[in-house]
C-alpha cells in the first residue's frame, strides 16, 4: 500500500494516499454532527470518571464522588426484595404448616422459597432433584421413614434425626451381628424372611420366628414398618441401603443410623415451613 | 496526512444550511395529504376503543408489555406468536422494495417519519420566521430582539410538537385515558417519562436540527436505493433534452435554439435536501417531487408545457433523446417478483392467523429426577402441563393417557388416588399450569424409555389433540 497523497481531479479533494488495486479514497472531512457526538462521548466519559469508580490505583481505585458501588446497588436490591417478601414470610410464620396449601398465593410463595432453600441446604445429601442417594432417602417417593404428612415432614426438618437436639427423632436398631445378638446363620435366615415379604426370598418357620422375636416390635409382623419409630417398611420395593440379600445381611449385622441435622438452629420457622411444603409437594406427600 | 498538504486541510465539513422555499403544486398537495393522514393516524390511533369484554383491555391498539400480549382490534397476539411480527416486517420490507422499484424513493419523500415530521417542523418555521428569503436575511443579519423572540417561539413550538410525539408513543403501550391522567398528575412511571423524554428529544433533534442529514448520512436505505431502482422506475428527473441548453430568458425572446430551462433555480431553492435535480439522479434526492412542482409553476407562467422536471423513467428519457416513443413498462421481473412475494407472504400470514389454534398445550417433562420408583414398584414421571386458553371463555378439558398399559395419573391439587382420566379447567385468557404425575405399574415398561401420549379433549368443542412425550423408567436389567 503506497502513500501517495494526490489531488483528485474531479472533486478537487485530496486522497488519503491509500491505494487498493487502483481504487483510491478521497480524504473528505467527517460530518459535523458526527464529530459533536464524539466530543459528547468524551465529555460523558470525563463526567463518568468523576462520578463513578473508574481508574485503578495501587490501593484499589478511584471511588467517584457519588459513592456508587455494585455491592451497594446489590444490597439495596436485596433489601427491596426482602421487604417485598416480608409480608409473605410473616404470614407463613403465623400459619400452621398444614394450612399453607389452602391459600394459593401463600402456597406458591412457600413452594418457591422451599425450592430455593432446598437447593441451599438439602441438596448436598438428598440431591438437587431430591432423588436421594444410598443412605439418604429419595423424597419424591411415597416411602417415609418418619411419616409423609406435611406436619411430620416439618417436625423431621425442624428437629432432625438423631441430631443434637432435645426433641430430635431418635431410634436405634441393634447391631445384631456386631453385638452378637444373632449368629451369622440366624442373620441370613432373617434376611431371607425380609426378602420373602416382597416375594424375592424364601422364608422358613425358623426364620419367621427369628423375625418375630427380634424385628417385628419395630418393623411390624409383616414388615409394614412404623413411622413413629423411624422403622422402615420392609415389604415394599424401596430400599434405603439396597435390597440385595448381602446388603440386608450387612444392615442387620451392623445396624444403620442415618443422621439429619436439626434445622431449627440454622433456618427460621418460615423457611422450615416452606421446605416442608416443598418436600410434601414433590409427589409422595401424604 | 497533514505533512503532504501545504494549505491547511479542513477536517470537518460545515453543514450547508438548507432554506427550503415554500412551493405549491400537485406533489406538495400529496405531501400535505400524506402528512395529515399519517400524523392523524399516529396521534389518534391509541385513542380508538374496542370492546373485548370484561377484564380485557378496551383499547383497539395496545401492546401490553407486562402481560406479554398485543392487541390489534379483533386480533390478540400472545408472546409465543411474536413471529407474526416477522411476517409484518417482511411485508413492510418487500412493500418498500416494490414501491422503490415502481416509483423510486416515494417512501422517503412522502411517508417516512423523518420526512413527515421535518415537513411539519418546516411549516412551523415558515409560519413563524417567514419564507426562505426572510429567514436567510435574518440569519445573516444582526442579533435583534425580534430575531431572538422568533427563534424562541419556533423552538418552543417544535418542542411542544416533539413532546406530543413522544407523549403519543407511550399511549400505544398503556391504556391511553388512564395514562394521560397519570401523566398530567405526575404519577406516571419512570419508564414512561424516560420514553417520553427520549422520543421528544429525538423528534426535536431529528426534525428540527438534523433534517436532511439524517437521510444523507444516517439512513442506510438511502445508500442501497441504487440497487432497487432500474431504468424503468419512475424517479424525479430533469428532462435534459428539453431543458438544455439552459439560460436566462427575457420575455418575448424566441425558444428556438435553446432549452426550456430558464436557470431560475426554483427547483434548487425548494429542495428540502438542497440539491440541484438538474445534475441527475443523486444520493441526497428523497424523491419528494417538490422541484417538479416549482418547475411546473415557472413553466405555467412562461406558457410552456409542464413536466420539465417530472417523475419519469430513465429508459423513457433515453428513448425520447433517441427520438423514439417513450413506453412505460410496469411489469418487469422485479415488480413481478416483489408482487408475488407480497401476495404469498400476505396469504401465508392470513392463513396462519385464521388457522391458529386458540388453545395450545406445552408439556414439560421433569428431568431431575427422571423417574421415581414408588413403594409398590410402580414408576412415576412428573410433568408440568401448560394449557393456553386464548379464548375469552372458561375451557375445560379431559386429559387421558395412551401408550402405556395401565398408566394412571394424579394431578397436584386433585384427588390423590391415581386415575385414568382427569379434568382440567383453564380460566378465560389465561395459562393453566398443572403438575401431572403419571404412574406406570410395575412391569409395564419394557424399556428405559417409552413413548407416551397425552390425549386432551376440549369438552366444549369436542376437539381432541394429542401430545407426544416420553416416559422414563429404570434401565432394563
Amino acid at each position: 500500500m503506497s502513500t501517495n497523497i494526490e489531488k483528485d481531479e474531479v472533486t478537487g479533494t485530496e486522497t488519503t494516499g491509500h491505494d487498493w488495486d487502483g481504487i483510491k479514497e478521497l480524504n473528505n472531512p467527517v460530518p459535523r454532527w458526527w464529530v459533536y457526538i464524539l466530543y459528547a462521548t468524551i465529555i460523558y466519559s470525563v463526567v463518568y470518571w468523576v462520578l463513578y469508580p473508574a481508574w485503578p490505583t495501587p490501593d484499589g481505585g478511584t471511588k467517584g464522588v457519588l459513592g456508587w458501588t455494585q455491592h451497594g446497588e446489590l444490597s439495596v436490591a436485596m433489601e427491596e426484595a426482602k421487604a417485598a417478601q416480608a409480608g409473605f414470610l410473616a404470614r407463613i410464620a403465623k400459619t400452621e404448616v398444614q394450612a399453607i396449601s389452602s391459600d394459593g398465593d401463600l402456597l406458591n410463595f412457600a413452594l418457591a422459597g422451599g425450592r430455593a432453600a432446598f437447593g441451599d441446604n438439602c441438596a448436598p445429601c438428598h440431591g438437587s432433584g431430591a432423588q436421594g442417594f444410598v443412605g439418604y432417602p429419595n423424597l419424591n417417593d411415597d416411602h417415609w421413614l418418619w411419616g409423609g404428612t406435611v406436619e411430620e415432614i416439618y417436625t423431621t426438618i425442624r428437629y432432625g434425626i438423631r441430631a443434637r437436639h432435645g426433641d430430635t427423632r431418635e431410634s436405634e436398631m441393634p447391631a445384631f451381628g456386631r453385638d452378637e445378638i444373632l449368629t451369622k446363620d440366624e442373620i441370613g435366615l432373617v434376611a431371607d424372611h425380609v426378602l420373602s415379604f416382597t416375594g424375592t426370598g424364601k422364608s422358613s418357620a425358623a426364620a419367621a420366628e427369628l423375625f418375630a422375636d427380634n424385628c417385628s416390635a419395630c418393623h411390624g409382623e409383616k414388615g409394614e414398618g412404623d413411622t413413629d419409630q423411624g422403622a422402615p417398611r420392609l415389604n415394599d420395593a424401596l430400599w434405603l441401603y439396597g435390597g440385595e440379600r448381602a446388603t440386608i445381611v450387612e444392615t442387620v449385622s451392623k445396624s444403620r443410623a442415618g443422621v439429619m441435622p436439626a434445622w431449627e438452629s440454622r433456618l427460621d420457622d418460615a423457611a422450615i415451613k416452606s421446605l416442608a411444603v416443598y418436600v410434601h409437594s414433590l409427589g409422595g406427600g401424604q | 496526512m497533514s505533512s503532504s498538504a501545504d494549505q491547511s486541510i479542513r477536517l470537518f465539513a460545515d453543514r450547508t444550511r438548507v432554506y427550503p422555499k415554500a412551493v405549491k403544486g400537485y406533489f406538495r398537495r400529496l405531501k400535505w395529504l400524506s402528512l395529515w393522514l399519517l400524523l392523524g393516524v399516529y396521534y389518534l390511533a391509541p385513542w380508538l376503543r374496542w370492546d373485548r369484554g370484561e377484564g380485557a383491555p378496551g383499547q383497539a391498539l395496545l401492546i401490553d408489555m407486562p402481560a406479554r400480549k398485543a392487541y390489534f382490534f379483533f386480533i390478540e397476539i400472545w408472546a409465543q406468536e411474536v413471529y407474526y411480527l416477522t411476517g409484518v416486517l417482511i411485508i413492510a420490507a418487500i412493500a418498500l422494495f416494490f414501491a422503490t422499484a415502481v416509483a423510486g424513493r416515494v417512501w422517503c419523500g412522502f411517508a417516512c417519519p423523518q420526512t413527515v415530521w421535518t415537513d411539519l417542523f418546516m411549516w412551523v418555521e415558515r409560519k413563524i420566521e417567514g419564507d426562505r428569503a426572510a429567514r436567510m436575511r435574518r440569519d445573516q443579519g444582526p442579533v435583534t430582539i425580534s430575531r431572538i423572540s422568533k427563534k424562541l417561539a419556533k423552538h418552543v413550538t417544535w418542542l411542544l410538537i416533539a413532546l406530543a410525539t413522544g407523549g403519543a408513543w407511550v399511549f400505544y403501550f398503556n391504556d391511553a385515558p388512564t395514562l394521560l391522567v397519570e401523566l398530567v398528575l405526575g404519577r406516571g412511571s419512570f419508564t414512561v417519562y424516560s420514553f417520553i423524554f427520549g422520543f421528544t428529544a429525538s423528534t426535536y433533534l431529528m426534525a428540527g436540527w438534523a433534517r436532511e442529514q439524517v437521510c444523507t448520512y444516517m439512513c442506510p436505505y438511502a445508500r442501497f436505493q441504487g440497487a432497487m431502482i432500474d431504468d424503468d422506475s419512475l424517479i424525479v428527473s430533469y428532462d435534459t433534452g428539453r431543458g438544455e441548453p439552459r439560460g436566462a430568458y427575457r420575455k418575448g425572446e424566441t425558444w428556438d435554439g435553446r432549452g426550456h430551462c430558464v436557470s431560475c433555480r426554483q427547483c434548487v431553492v425548494v429542495c428540502p435536501t438542497g440539491i440541484d435535480i438538474r445534475d441527475g439522479q443523486q444520493l441526497e434526492c428523497i424523491g419528494c417531487g417538490l422541484c417538479a412542482d416549482a418547475c411546473d409553476g415557472v413553466m405555467e407562467k412562461l406558457n410552456l408545457a409542464s413536466g420539465l422536471v417530472r417523475f419519469d423513467t430513465l429508459s423513457n428519457l433515453n428513448a425520447q433523446a433517441r427520438g423514439e416513443t417513450p413506453h412505460y413498462k410496469f411489469f418487469r421481473p422485479r415488480t413481478i417478483v416483489y408482487s408475488l412475494i407480497l401476495v404469498i407472504v400476505g396469504m401465508a400470514m392470513l392463513a396462519a392467523l385464521m388457522l391458529r389454534s386458540e388453545t395450545s398445550v406445552s408439556v414439560l417433562r421433569d428431568r431431575n429426577p427422571l423417574y421415581v420408583k414408588l413403594s409398590d414398584g410402580s414408576i412415576r414421571n412428573g410433568f408440568t402441563f401448560k394449557v393456553l386458553n386464548m379464548k375469552r371463555q372458561q375451557k375445560s378439558f379431559d386429559l387421558s393417557l395412551s401408550g402405556i398399559e395401565g398408566a394412571r395419573m394424579t394431578v397436584i391439587g386433585q384427588a390423590k388416588k391415581p386415575v385414568a382420566r382427569v379434568s382440567l379447567s383453564v380460566r378465560p385468557d389465561q395459562v393453566g399450569t398443572y403438575r401431572v404425575f403419571v404412574h406406570a405399574p410395575a412391569g409395564s415398561l419394557p424399556s428405559e424409555s417409552q413413548s407416551l401420549r397425552f390425549v386432551l379433549v376440549d369438552r366444549l368443542l369436542n376437539i381432541t389433540t394429542t401430545h407426544q412425550t416420553t416416559f422414563r423408567g429404570p434401565p432394563a436389567r
